[in-house]
């Protein structure tokens, strides 16, 4: 999947793929995606709800190897 | 202003203690809803972590003054960071060290009772989890019932106890956590039991658990009946003619679930015998010693989980269901959620995988769900 941007956030543990992840949004327009990649397994549950309750758009969600990819759809 | 951690020990003691005690969780709102630290006398506030990263003026109002605040989280990042927030505004609270992971493999030891010849009891409350373990000590040797993955514990009780371990035993194959009972058999050269029903699949080498079976431990006696009804080979323990392990099979406030492995249909009938006919058949004064809380209430005030036999069947809805079909239905129908990873335990405790760790702790997390009320 095609995205605007990717963050790295692999080996960081909560909260900051999610912090990572909001500070990269600010900067992004509305209706960009931004791939995160992740390793923290709490990442999954929380990028879905912060995204929920942010107003932006999980795509999709990848599990590769280790690694966790999301693309997200900012709203 | 300093940031204080609280260790899961600490909450622990509160929750058994009744203290009061203000959690904010901030944990996303459906690992909250899921499971969390449960306690009589605790207050809750749930507000995510990401919805704080703007600040904490808003949570503020929402704390109360008078009693202590524990911030909670899955690991402890999280609450650290929301602790110190608060903390830059002037309110003190302490967070979960290692977050909801180290609420869930806390064991405290609570000593149940009085064995022959000077012997004890002791029964191991995975506060977090709701799993019971036990261990019996008479003279220089023990006997472990049901133990958790968290092996340390055992091993070091058992040490400062000045006893050796030579039975492991399990109830049956576990369906809700990862049985720490092959590990310390390893350890220690102890036998390791498993009821040969529930263990077709197992890859590792056992020894049958049949009804019947004795064991000596000292002065002590362990004593196997065949309960089966929660899976087909559930096995309750019998120490010392004084007190009765269930298992999976009776709980304080509810019954077992016959429908981890797949079979309800199958083994209700098993469960309804186990229950109506094999544990009416003994004696009243046996203390019931289960392998799982499900709600704080089933906690005495000295924080065991323990009660007569006698008093279960009077009060215990799921021993007074007269109707067949109305006991087949309440089993069967209407099941709560299946525990979280509940076929990959089953798998690791045959020893078909063998997860790491991290791993390990991550299928295990949530409530144990083994009951049925």
């Amino acid at each position: 999947m095609n995205a605007d941007k990717v963050l790295d956030a692999k080996g960081l543990a909560c909260p900051m793929p999610i912090v990572k992840t909001r500070k990269e949004m600010k900067d992004m327009d509305s209706g960009q995606v931004l791939e995160i990649q992740a390793t923290d397994k709490g990442a999954s549950a929380d990028l879905t709800a912060w995204a929920k309750s942010g107003g932006h758009e999980l795509l999709e969600q990848q599990v590769d190897g280790d690694v966790l990819k999301f693309w997200i759809k900012k709203g | 202003m300093s940031v204080k951690a609280m260790t899961a020990a600490q909450v622990a003691r509160k929750v058994i203690d009744n203290e009061p005690l203000f959690i904010l969780d901030v944990r996303n709102g459906d690992a909250f809803a899921d499971w969390k630290i449960e306690g009589g006398n605790i207050q809750y506030l749930n507000i995510p972590y990401f919805d704080l990263l703007d600040g904490v003026e808003e949570v503020i109002d929402q704390l109360p003054k008078d009693r202590d605040i524990l911030v909670v989280c899955a690991k402890e990042g999280s609450s650290i960071m929301v602790a110190d927030m608060l903390a830059d505004e002037g309110v003190e609270t302490a967070y979960l060290s290692g977050g909801m992971k180290a609420w869930s493999e806390h064991l405290e030891p609570v000593k149940v009772g009085d064995l022959n010849d000077g012997g004890e009891l002791y029964q191991f409350v995975r506060i977090g989890k709701g799993c019971l373990s036990y261990m019996a000590i008479s003279g220089v040797e023990a006997a472990v019932i049901d133990a958790t993955r968290m092996t340390d514990v055992f091993l070091n009780f058992a040490q400062e106890k000045g006893a050796q371990i030579k039975h492991v035993f399990d109830s049956h194959l576990h369906a809700d956590h990862i049985s720490g009972g092959r590990k310390i058999a390893q350890a220690t050269g102890a036998t390791y039991y498993l009821p040969p029903a529930d263990a077709e699949e197992v890859v590792f080498e056992y020894t049958p658990l049949e009804g019947g079976f004795e064991a000596a431990v000292g002065s002590s006696k362990v004593e196997a009946l065949y309960s089966p009804g929660h899976t087909i080979g559930s096995t309750s323990f019998i120490v010392d003619n004084q007190y009765l392990m269930t298992g999976d099979i009776l709980f304080i406030d509810s019954i077992g679930r016959p429908d981890l492995a797949g079979l309800a249909e199958d083994w209700v009938g098993d469960l309804r015998e186990s229950l109506y006919s094999r544990y009416q058949a003994l004696a009243n004064e046996l203390s019931v010693l289960p392998a799982h809380f499900m709600i704080m209430d089933e906690l005495n005030e000295d924080g065991s989980v323990a009660k007569k036999l006698g008093d279960l069947f009077k009060e215990n809805h799921g021993l007074n269901i007269e109707d067949e079909q109305e006991f087949r239905d309440m089993v069967t129908k209407n099941l709560p959620p299946q525990p979280n990873a509940y076929e990959d335990i089953r798998k690791t405790n045959m020893g078909k995988i063998t997860p790491e760790n991290e791993m390990q702790r991550e299928m295990e997390i949530g409530p144990n769900r083994c009951a049925v009320r």
